[in-house]
């Protein structure tokens, strides 16, 4: 066959390693179990990262004059914590939820395109550090995150600032894209047998929704920084008034992608509650269709609003009318969500704990960020509001109040998932408290000071503004935030220590993935699941819920099906961190990806080839070939390696990751 | 490949609407009534919805395990792509000569960048059929047929971008020696590559070729629409259209 000939025929230079230890196994991997928490690890230390870009304008911000940092660090400081928050934290914790929780939800071994998912992470991770690289060079990003035209144009935006932050911006929208792509197909090609779209959970169709937002709106912001990158680096005229160029225009771009962005932004978060809202209340969620429609129509409606982030640019009455009604339509299937989450949780026995916490204070301070949003819908509104922190106030109710909630929500729900142990329930709750009182503490008041005209993004304010009380409150509520983190983190700590209770349904869940030990092991499921209702692992356990006779095939309990299974496989030691604790993969005889250099390769060429756009011409040479050296590779490397007879059963691990080292 | 698809949609609305909002706009010329040569642009663009053509008979011909037809199919739709890209070199030479450059005005900004990255989507698409048509050969592709075959087209690649002056360091002799060092590499690897005798099944590649076919059809449908665009539409505007509409702008604003 000719396929296989192409196989036996390439030389590969990078043999896939064997081993499932150490840090080569993660290096190479192609296991979306490993490349979601890889995700979600990432993405917290950029949390981290700004974060303390967020205290230290709030700690400038504290006291009236002051002169902690310059105009030039601090907005570096307000660019970098908007686009770090936006695309290296919020983007990313969504997309490790979905590398874990999509297969797993829709009873599937991997995603469709293992390989593709490899290189997605590695490019975000790639993209991620270029972009604050920059610091090193002095020269972060300093334009806002929106980088309007025609502000980043080379006369006004000397030095490389601006540059890095459009490459670093495309190199993270190609690793979206990637990951979108891949996503979208797993969704629709790999969930198990019976499990329609209207069976699929909540989140699974919020995943599916985000994936076709990115895959809409990420090629338009692409072409925006193309065409801003040939305006800075070839002398083109996009954005230059003097040839005719509008800048007006790089703003309908960008925020034709800016908008679908923000739902892009929430609607995992939306998801994750429409999950944890029904099993912690013990009832089906409320109205599924309407809440899989209201989502769906919010993702269309939202390609249909831009241009209410522009009422203040003068594009006429007639535009802005229209934008103001189509923005307040997308009230309509928010609200109607959020009226389902409530129905859910009324007449529920609703258990308190931690991601139940977190989920309703989703739905408490959504209500607040969306009635905000709401007040500047409309135009004449909008006109005293605009660039005043009444936005900032709105906006952080919905991404952090919302967003940031949610994904919080998710992660104490499927912690004992990952790891086969729950996090701390008492520090859970204090985080829980603190952060929430932080988060109103630090962003109503801001509500205030933006209603009393203080613009968004100055570095300092006169002491007779009488705004100084109303910012310290602010910043006093940060630090509260930040005192919050720091006690997630502590409670990370002291679970990790804990002894793994390996419970496989800690909270009485609805979903499949439930249904499996925990930690999971690296095949997922010994067997795909055959699914015949919504909730279907809640309608196993509960036949008299939906009218059923008790399936032969799966008891009611998980642990007589798969009780070998809830102990590590081969007596490993799983007290390391969750995913490291997979059983080996020898001995189960599930056909599974085999791991591989070329997606790291791949992506790392792609990123320095972007980063050498702005030096030497030899050096995007090299990259461009380091480049298609890797896709070359990866095309010819077989999927799988060929059965035992071609393996040379003396390799060493040790020299392959020597190799590797190069 | 469909959703790849969709979002290549979206990247070309995106490049086309800036086209057509800057439509008109430019400040200074040449303006497209001086520059545009409908004429030629249409024989080339013949050229490559014949390449749609001859992929059609391509993927037909490997479904039906026939190795020696599909690769020359493969290989001319390769080729017209490539005489296609051939005349969009030759034109991007003319208009600069013509004193059209991306930076001279917005009319130049948006033709290079929008017929300069259907081009590179072509040109990734020729090389695609290339490497499509070494896979469908009984002995599978050697690797250094494939390195020489890559080296060899990046090596031209480098060279067309040298005379085109986007990678200004490169003088002109040097873009010369690199595209014939390239092209002498390629034809090497070629012959070395086709002197094998071919008597397999095919039938396996049909899938791949088949997702390799939908990408040259998207974009051939793409060119039809920039060539309305920017050929049929917008070949007559003129200095004075253009004033027409400025002044329009400011006085109607």
């Amino acid at each position: 066959m000719a396929e296989e000939a192409v196989i036996s025929k390439f030389p590969n230079p990078f043999p896939r390693p064997k081993t499932n230890r150490g840090w080569i196994s993660w290096v190479m991997t192609v296991d979306h179990k490993r490349i979601g928490t890889m995700y979600g690890i990432t993405a917290f230390v950029f949390f981290l990262v700004g974060g303390i870009e967020a205290l230290i304008m709030r700690l400038q911000l504290a006291r009236a004059d002051s002169d902690l940092v310059s105009p030039e660090v601090f907005n570096q400081l307000f660019t970098m914590h908007g686009t770090t928050m936006i695309f290296l934290v919020v983007m990313p914790i969504g997309a490790a939820f979905f590398n874990w929780m999509i297969p797993l939800m829709i009873g599937a071994r991997d995603v469709a395109f293992p390989r593709l998912n490899a290189f997605s992470y590695w490019l975000f991770l790639s993209g991620g550090l270029f972009i604050n690289l920059s610091f090193a060079f002095n020269a972060a990003p300093n334009a806002g995150w929106f980088g309007y035209a025609n502000l980043t144009e080379v006369p006004y935006s000397l030095g490389d600032n601006t540059t890095f932050w459009l490459i670093g911006l495309q190199l993270l929208g190609v690793a979206s894209l990637a990951a979108a792509f891949n996503f979208i197909i797993t969704i629709i090609n790999l969930r198990a047998p019976g499990m329609s779209f209207m069976k699929m959970p909540v989140f699974i169709w919020m995943s599916l929704i985000v994936q076709i937002l990115l895959v809409l709106a990420f090629p338009v912001i692409t072409v925006a920084l193309i065409e801003l990158q040939f305006d800075r680096l070839y002398g083109t005229n996009f954005f230059n008034p003097v040839a005719g160029g509008e800048p007006v225009f790089w703003q309908h771009m960008f925020w034709l992608f800016g908008h679908p962005e923000v739902y892009i932004l929430i609607l995992p978060a939306m998801g994750i509650v429409s999950e944890v809202l029904p099993t912690f209340s013990r009832k089906p969620l409320y109205g599924y269709p309407f809440v899989v429609m209201a989502g769906a129509s919010i993702a269309f409606m939202g390609f249909f609003v831009w241009s209410h982030h522009m009422f203040t640019v003068g594009l006429g009455p007639a535009a802005n009318a229209a934008f103001a009604l189509s923005t307040m339509a997308i009230a309509i299937p928010t609200g109607v969500k959020i009226f389902n989450w409530i129905g859910t949780v009324w007449g529920g026995q609703v258990r308190l704990q931690t991601p139940m916490l977190f989920s309703l204070a989703f739905v408490a301070l959504f209500i607040v960020g969306g009635l905000s949003g709401i007040a500047h819908a409309s135009p004449p509104t909008d006109a005293q509001q605009q660039d005043t922190y009444f936005i900032v106030a709105h906006f952080h109710y919905v991404l952090f109040g919302g967003s940031m909630f949610g994904l919080f929500a998710g992660v104490y729900y499927w912690w004992p998932k990952f790891t086969g142990k729950r996090l701390g329930e008492t520090l859970g709750k204090w985080h829980f408290w603190l952060m929430f009182i932080g988060m109103n503490i630090t962003f109503f008041p801001m509500h205030w000071v933006g209603l009393d005209g203080m613009p968004r993004r100055i570095f300092t304010y006169p002491a007779d503004s009488g705004w100084e009380t109303i910012n310290s409150w602010s910043t006093i509520g940060a630090f509260i935030i930040a005192l919050s983190i720091l006690l997630f983190i502590v409670n990370y700590f002291r679970t990790w220590r804990r002894e793994p209770t390996y419970e496989a349904d800690p909270w009485d869940g609805r979903t499949l993935e439930w249904s499996i030990p925990s930690p999971v092991p690296v095949y997922n499921f010994k067997e795909i699941p055959t699914v015949e209702y919504l909730d279907d692992w809640w309608a196993q356990k509960y036949p008299e819920s939906v009218n059923a006779e008790p399936r032969e095939r799966s008891p009611g309990q998980p642990a007589p099906a798969g009780a070998e299974d809830m102990l590590p496989l081969n007596g490993q030691d799983v007290s390391s961190y969750g995913a490291s604790s997979y059983g080996d993969d020898e001995d189960h005889g599930i056909h599974l990806p085999d791991k591989s250099y070329y997606p790291l390769i791949a992506a790392v060429g792609f990123a320095f080839f972007g980063g050498s756009l702005m030096s030497a011409w030899w050096l995007t040479l090299i990259a461009g070939f380091i480049m298609m050296f890797g896709i070359m590779g990866w095309i010819f490397e077989p999927v799988n390696d060929p059965p035992p007879e071609e393996e040379n059963p003396g390799g060493h691990p040790e020299g392959y990751s020597a190799e590797a080292g190069h | 490949m469909w959703t790849f698809l969709g979002s290549e949609c979206m990247f070309f609305g995106s490049l086309i609407a800036t086209f057509l909002v800057y439509r008109n706009q430019s400040t200074t010329g040449p303006f497209p009534d001086e520059i545009i040569d409908v004429p030629i642009t249409t024989v080339s663009t013949f050229v490559l919805l014949m390449s749609s053509l001859a992929m059609v008979l391509a993927l037909n011909a490997v479904q039906r395990n026939q190795a020696n037809l599909g690769r020359f199919w493969i290989l001319m739709t390769a080729l017209l792509g490539t005489i296609f890209l051939g005349f969009q070199a030759f034109e991007f030479n003319e208009f600069f000569n013509e004193g059209l450059t991306p930076r001279v005005n917005l009319f130049g900004t948006t033709f290079f960048v929008l017929t300069g990255f259907h081009g590179a989507h072509v040109t990734v698409g020729v090389i695609w059929l290339l490497v499509m048509a070494g896979v469908i050969t009984p002995k599978g592709l050697s690797a250094w047929t494939l390195l020489g075959a890559v080296l060899g087209a990046y090596a031209i690649l480098v060279g067309i971008l040298g005379l085109l002056d986007v990678i200004r360091n490169l003088s002109d002799v040097g873009a010369v020696i690199f595209i014939a060092a390239g092209a002498v590499v390629m034809v090497a690897a070629g012959l070395k590559h086709f002197s094998i005798p071919t008597k397999l099944n095919v039938a396996s590649q049909a899938g791949n070729l088949e997702v390799t076919a939908l990408y040259w059809h998207f974009v051939d449908i793409v060119w039809i629409v920039i060539f309305t665009v920017v050929y049929l539409v917008s070949a007559n505007d003129s200095i004075e259209t253009s004033e027409a509409i400025i002044s329009g702008l400011h006085g109607g604003g």
